[in-house]
Parts: structure tokens; sequence; C-alpha cells
């Protein structure tokens, strides 16, 4: 390497640090992958109903118990219909609509459920670990919370909020609603004690030091320096806390405590297949498959999205 | 005179072809039954679980039982007493039950009046657990009036007098075999309770708890070419789904009891051809019962769904008949309980007696429902929902407990109701919460926060009294009496509690079973204040080389065991 090869180097145009982000991204192919997935499942769930009109809750008991149209390849007498390429229940409602209409609700309780509870625990957290004299009372409060069982929690929030927000917004925002706050402000608790530890640890780095030897106010001290390093363990207990409210979302609606039983979630479809997998396996293939690949490539987004971030792995 | 003698013998080959089973006992060998509730014990007195008392009942026999319509047949006894032959007092006060001479204990010993008083001193003896108390509660006293002759004096009048020493809940025991082992010595009995010696087709050769019990033909047995079964092999234990391929599949079993399978699975196994399902039908009705007062939210506690507050629309007759009839029950019972169940407009489906003859809900009927609506002032909106001229909609809360059968009605009812204008919200709860009955809970069926609500209830034995009963004034729940009270619609209606006290004071059967079929359609054919769906059944299964299987869902499933034989192929 000569001087002339350094000094051009030097003069380079400066990269967006994002470009740089995204170039390390690009690196670890199960991330690509999983934000491939990512983008064609939330594609599938919003656009797809505007391609295939089919009403996810209408009966059609003619047609009931059509298999997938792939069965024609193992078996020509297959009952199947190219009207229903996925098939339907046994109550005739088209499974690849419901899948649609699942998705959507799925999603949107498990992505608003998981950023709640991040900018939950993100908070509590950061401020635990960086005011001494908030810690004691905001950890105490964290295993207060870590203690509340989630089910009998949500059982008395239906109780009492059930029918004021039933009537302010309506059946289904309302359970909406009622579920993503209750799933939000009980998970936030790890995603919390994680950051705490990780922010104090910072704290006595020799960057915070000298920060704050220069006057740094504590604002402008957690947004530039501490958040920055702590966004590693946020990323990783964002993409589990995902993957836990969709899981949970389908258990509240097994146990009739979730969205009314025309309402179609992931998890629904999967628990009323049950007891028919041996005779359909397709159906509890489809939505186990949605919800496990989506989990599953959310956490390879989040993988990848701490290697990208992380400095010292971009080499820099 | 050729041709009559011709015709006499063929008539007498006719009639001696159902005799054709009627040879010696014992000569079809051995029947194997697998019950997938293994049995513990062989006395009914002291196990409360149906495997337990139907296994016992292969050996002992009450005075009567019932038959698979409900009605009672004389077993140790030589007739049903009943006012009018005598048997009954004209007050109900006592009954007198007359025994069969010619009946013996399996040891060749008599069956004597002292048998069946010592049975009532054992089950009510002091310091013993009877599981079958509740046959003895208004019993005073059993007093022998001779060596074959027994009269049961009640407390009071009894319009029911048929409780005591009546079904396979309450057999005979023998008085020299248990003497011993009255009160709180009752479970040390082991060889007493294990080998009961009993009137019935079997007697027990080997017992192992929970596992397996063995069975021989009774040599005294009063008819003398039965049992056809020589032996019997009575295995316990597995799930209903075992038993069902056990005896459908793979026909290594003659007869598996209670098949709770979902329909095509049952419909699978029996593809396998060795066995068929067979299916009887009992008093459990799923129905949809209306609310009669309103349960809006926006009401106060306190006046929400309580008779303060009549119901926006529900009270209208018109309105519930269209509910009732823009139902298609057919496909209910063929999407949720196939064999298992049967469409039905009765709250009293079972027994023959208490059956109306009410089948005018059975046909879907699209046009009828709009027009009755339309009668009724509510028009169709813009927005598919009908409204009436005071702006009330048609917006109906549909509440069930959670399970995949009533998920699938409720999706099938709702779409039939919206096609009628009927704006229809699903709401499913818990089923330990919505039948927990806990006053402080808004969510329990009795509490009744919704306007409509789905689930399933029958009665015990043969006689709806008390079952019809729960629909008196008295009965609704109210804040005031905690929310307890059977009377969920909240029905009030002074011509029906009237009827219902004639009820409590007739005696007379056919008397009876009209009042009761009265009573019954003025809760549902006259008013639809109660919607039934679908008579659920019991299904057990059966080999293709049995014979003579006849379910009984009042009595023990084994109650004919004698008159079983083998189909030879």
């Amino acid at each position: 390497m000569t001087d002339a090869t350094v000094a051009k180097e030097a003069i380079e145009k400066p990269r967006n640090q994002w470009l740089d982000v995204w170039d390390q991204f690009r690196t670890h192919k199960g991330a690509v992958f999983g934000l491939g997935f990512l983008i064609f499942i939330t594609l599938f769930v919003t656009i797809g109903p505007w391609l295939w009109q089919v009403d996810p809750g209408k009966l059609d008991i003619r047609n009931k118990d059509v298999r997938p149209i792939y069965m024609l390849l193992f078996d020509s007498d297959a009952k199947v219909n190219w009207a229903n390429p996925m098939g339907t229940d046994n109550l005739g409602r088209d499974i690849m609509a419901n899948i649609m209409q699942g998705g959507r609700i799925s999603l949107a309780v498990g992505w608003t459920a998981m950023i709640l509870a991040v900018f939950l625990g993100t908070l509590i957290g950061v401020l635990a670990g960086y005011f001494r004299r908030l810690d004691g009372l905001l950890m105490r409060f964290t295993d207060l919370v870590l203690s509340l069982p989630l089910l009998p929690l949500l059982l008395v929030m239906m109780l009492l909020f059930r029918d004021p927000l039933r009537a302010a917004f309506g059946p289904e925002n309302g359970i909406f609603i009622l579920i993503v706050v209750g799933i939000g402000i009980t998970s936030w608790m790890q995603t919390a004690r994680i950051v705490r530890g990780d922010v104090m640890a910072l704290k006595e780095r020799e960057f915070v030091l000298a920060a704050r030897s220069i006057g740094t106010p504590p604002r402008r001290m957690i947004t530039r320096h501490i958040l920055p390093n702590v966004l590693s363990p946020i990323m990783v207990s964002a993409t589990l806390g995902l993957a836990t409210a969709i899981i949970t979302e389908s258990a509240l609606s097994f146990l009739g405590l979730g969205f009314p039983s025309d309402f179609p979630t992931w998890g629904k479809i999967l628990f009323d297949s049950v007891d028919r997998m041996t005779a359909f396996p397709e159906r509890v293939l489809w939505p186990g498959l949605a919800i496990s690949l989506t989990v599953l490539a959310v956490n390879y987004i989040g993988d990848g999205l701490r290697d990208a971030l992380d400095p010292r792995i971009r080499g820099l | 005179m050729k041709l009559k003698t011709a015709l006499m013998g063929a008539v007498a080959c006719l009639a001696i072809a159902p005799m054709a089973h009627a040879q010696e006992r014992g000569r079809d060998g051995n029947v194997n039954i697998i019950y997938w509730q293994a049995v513990s014990i062989m006395n009914p007195f002291l196990s409360g679980g149906t495997k337990d008392i139907e296994a016992a009942s292969l050996v002992l026999e009450p005075l009567a039982r019932y038959d698979e319509t409900g009605m009672m047949v004389p077993y140790l006894a030589t007739a049903i007493p009943t006012v009018s032959n005598g048997g009954v007092s004209e007050d109900l006060t006592s009954i007198t039950w007359q025994i069969d001479p010619d009946v013996v204990w399996s040891d060749g010993s008599p069956v004597t009046s002292r048998d069946v008083q010592f049975t009532f001193e054992y089950c009510t003896a002091d310091g013993g657990g009877c599981a079958q108390g509740a046959k003895f509660s208004n019993v005073e006293s059993v007093e022998m009036l001779d060596d074959k002759t027994v009269k049961v004096n009640f407390t009071g009048p009894a319009p029911n007098p048929y409780q005591a020493f009546v079904g396979h809940e309450s057999p005979i025991i023998q008085a020299a075999q248990f003497a011993e082992c009255l009160g709180p010595r009752a479970p040390e009995c082991t060889d007493a309770n294990f080998m009961p010696i009993g009137t019935g087709p079997f007697v027990v050769t080997d017992f192992r708890v929970n596992d397996v019990v063995q069975f021989e033909a009774n040599p005294n047995y009063r008819d003398p070419s039965k049992p056809a079964f020589a032996t019997v092999t009575f295995k316990g234990g597995g799930d209903a789904t075992a038993a069902g391929r056990a005896v459908m599949e793979t026909g290594e079993f003659d007869y598996a009891w209670n098949m709770q399978l979902a329909p095509d699975v049952i419909a699978s196994m029996a593809e396998g051809g060795m066995g068929v399902p067979v299916s009887a039908f009992g008093t459990l009705v799923e129905r949809i019962e209306m609310n009669l007062t309103d349960p809006s939210p926006a009401l106060e506690e306190g006046v929400r769904s309580t008779v303060a507050a009549p119901h926006p629309f529900l009270t209208d007759a018109r309105v519930r008949e269209a509910l009732s009839i823009a139902i298609d029950r057919d496909l209910l019972v063929e999407v949720g309980y196939g064999q298992a169940g049967r469409a039905t407009c009765n709250l009293v489906p079972a027994p023959a007696l208490y059956a109306s003859d009410n089948t005018a809900c059975l046909t879907q009927d699209m046009d009828r429902a709009n027009a009755l609506l339309d009668e009724a002032g509510f028009m169709m909106g813009s927005d598919g929902v009908r409204v009436n001229a005071d702006g009330v909609r048609l917006s109906i809360l549909f509440q069930t407990s959670t399970n995949a059968v009533r998920q699938d009605f409720q999706a099938l009812i709702k779409q039939w109701w919206e096609e009628i204008g009927v704006e229809t919200e699903l709401r499913n709860i818990d089923a330990g919460v919505f039948f927990g009955g806990d006053p402080g809970s808004p969510d329990t069926f009795q509490r009744f926060y919704a306007d409509v609500e789905m689930y399933a209830n029958n009665f015990p034995g043969t006689d709806p009294q008390a079952y019809l009963g729960a629909y008196l004034c008295d009965n609704i729940p109210s804040p005031e009496t905690q929310w307890q009270g059977e009377n969920i619609n909240r029905v009030c209606d002074p011509a029906y509690d009237a009827l219902w006290a004639e009820l409590a004071a007739t005696a007379d059967l056919e008397e009876r079973g009209r009042i009761g079929r009265a009573l019954n359609d003025m809760l549902t054919k006259d008013s639809n204040i109660i919607v039934p769906l679908v008579d659920r059944g019991r299904v057990s299964a059966h080999s293709v080389t049995l014979g003579g299987v006849v379910l009984n869902t009042w009595d023990s499933e084994l109650w004919n065991i004698a008159d079983w034989y083998r189909i030879s192929q």
C-alpha cells in the first residue's frame, strides 16, 4: 500500500453510515432471506385481500372439506376446486382468505404489542440503569409486574374494560386494544432488566466519562451515547417479543378471551384445525408455517441487524 | 283345508323364527365387552361411576327397570304398581311391590322381601356413604308385609314413587351376603363388593380391580334358555378411540361403550367393517335461550338483564319465531354430531310419554322468517340490518361456551340470521366461567349479559317435573338471588305456573304426559322462548356378529345382555 492510495482513499467521498449498515446486513444470508419473507408475508396479508376478493367468513356448506389444489398430485380423486386453491374448512370457509385475514390481525397484534413492550422496557431499563435514585424503585416495580400472571390479569381486564371498550370502538377494535395492551404491559420486564444491566456497564466506560466531562446533559447522553450501544439487546428482545405476542394472542383466542370466534387469526385457525389434523393436515400446516416462518424471519432479521449495527463487526 | 294347514304352518314358522335363538343356555361361548373406563367395584351403592354401575347390572337387578323408550318393565317384581291397580296408595304416600315367586339368587336361595328391606337399610345405614342415597331420600321406611310382598312408605306424597328399587342405580342386594357390611364396614367386605350374589344373567368368577372382570352364566337364572353366552370378559381401560378401533376396525371386542368422538372419526372407524355404531337418545338438548330482558351495557347494574328492563325486540314472539325458523337444524346435526344427534323442536325430547309431536321448526323457512320480521315492523335498512320505526336495530349478541362444535354452530347460525337482516355478534366464554355460577362474574349463563345464548341441558331419570319447574316465575335469576335460578330466559307466565302446579299434584302417568307436553309446547312451539336445536344422544359400538343389542339411555346399556346372541356367519 503506497502513500498515494492511502491519500486517495482518504479523500473518497464519505459514505452514509446506513449504507455501511446495509452492506454489512447483506452479508448475513439468513437475515436477507428473513427480510424477503417478512416483506412477502406482509404484502400477502395487506395486498392479498385486494386481489383475492373472497369473504373469509362466508360459509359455503356444499363446498366443505375441499382439499388444496396440490392434492391432485398425490390423489387424482381428491375433492379439489380451483376457486379454493388452499381448500376450505369444515364449514366451507376459504382457507386462503382466512389465512390472509388472520395474518393481518396476528401481525398487527404482534407488531403493536411488541413495539409497546419494547418501548416500555427500554424506557424503564434506561431510566433505572442511568439514574441510581430511580433504580431501586423501578426494579422493584419490575419484579412486581413480573410476578403478575398474564391470564388472570387479562380475565380481570376483560371484566373491567370489555364493555366500555366495545361501546367506544366496536367489538373488534375494542378487543384489539385490550389484547395489545394486555400483552404489551405484561412482557416488557425482560427487556427492562437486560437494558438496565447494559446501561450500568456502559455508564462506567471511558467515552461516557469523556462525554460527561465536556458537560453533556443526561438527555443527550442517553440518546447519543447510551441508546445506540444498547440497540443490539433491544433488537433481540424485540424479535423474541414479536414471536411471543403472536403466540400469546393465539392462546388467548383459544381460551375465549380473545377475538370473537368468527374473527380469524393464525392462532385460532391452527387451534380449530387440530381435531382433524390427520384427515386434513394442510389446515394445520399453513397457519403453523405462517407463524413459525414469520417468527423465524424476524429472529434472523434481528440477528443480522445486531451484527450490522455493531461498529466493531462492521470493521470500522 | 290344505291351504289352511299350509297357512298355519307358515304362521307357525314365522312364530318360531325369533325363537331360533331360544335354545340352551351358554350355547354362544364368550362375549368380549370393553369399557374405556375400567371397573373398580361391583357394588353400585359404593360407586357413582357409570362404568361400575353398568358392570354390576350384569349381576344385580332392581324390582323394575326402564326399557329403551323410558317405560318401566318389571324385573324382580310381578307387575308395576300403580294407583289404578292398587299398588300405589291413593294419597301417594306408599307403594307396594309384589316379588316374582320364581326368582332365586345365583346361590339358589329365594329372593324375599327381607332382601328388599335390607337394601334400604344398607344404603341408609349410619356412618356409611351410600352413592345412591338420593334414590331413598323420600323413603321413610320399608315394611315386609309377607315373604314376597314389600311396602315402601314415603315421608310425604310422592307423585313419582318409582325411585327406590327401580333402575340400574338401585338394585336389590342379598341380605345374607351383606349382613355384616352395614355402615362404616361396607367398604371392608371385599368379597361381597367384588363378587356380589345376584339375580342377573351372569355371576362374577374373577375380579381384577381396574382391569378385567370375568363372568359366567348364572346357573339359576329364571329363564333356562338365557343367557346365550356362557362367559363374559369385561375389559376396562384405554380411551374411546382405542375402544372404537377394537370393535369396529380390528374386531377384538364385541361391544364398546360410549364413543365420545367426532362424527367423522366414528364414520371412518365404521369403514373397518367389523362393527357398527349404534345410537340412542336421552334428554340432553342443545338449545338457544332467548333473553326477555335487556342486557344493554348502557343500563346500570341491578337493572341490566333483570325483569325491570324488558328486551327491546326479543319480547316480540314474531321476532323469536323468525330467528327459530331461519335455522337449518339438520345441517347443524350433520356438522356437529352426526350419528350422535338429531334435530328437535322439543325441550323435553324423551321419554316418549312426555315428547310432544312438535316438528314445525324442523324445516328452514327464510321467506316466512322475513315475512314475520316485516310484519313485526322491522324493515331492511341500507346496511342489511333491519330497523323499526323507533330506530331499534335487530342487533344480537350471541354467547356460548368455548367448544369447537359450538363455535361452528355459532358461525352457521350467524350466517342465517344475517341473511334475514339480523346483525349478529359472536362471543365465546371459557366453559369454567360460563357454567361456573360465580355471582361476581358478568359472563355466567345465569347472568345472561347477552341477547341469546346456546348450551345443552338435560334432566336425570325419566320424570321432567323438576326440569320444567325451572321456568316458573320464582326461579328468575336476579341480583337479589345472587343471580341463582334456572329460569334463564326470565319468562314469567301465570298460566305456565298454574299448569305446572297441576303437574306436581297429578299421579296418573297418562295425565302427567299430557300436562308435560303442554308445558313443553308453551315454552317452545307457542312462544319460541327456548329454541331447541339438537337432541344429543349417546353412541356405542357393537360387533356385526353380536345380535340383540338395544341401546338404552334410561338404564344400564347392558340392561338386556340376557337377550344378546351371536349371529353365525
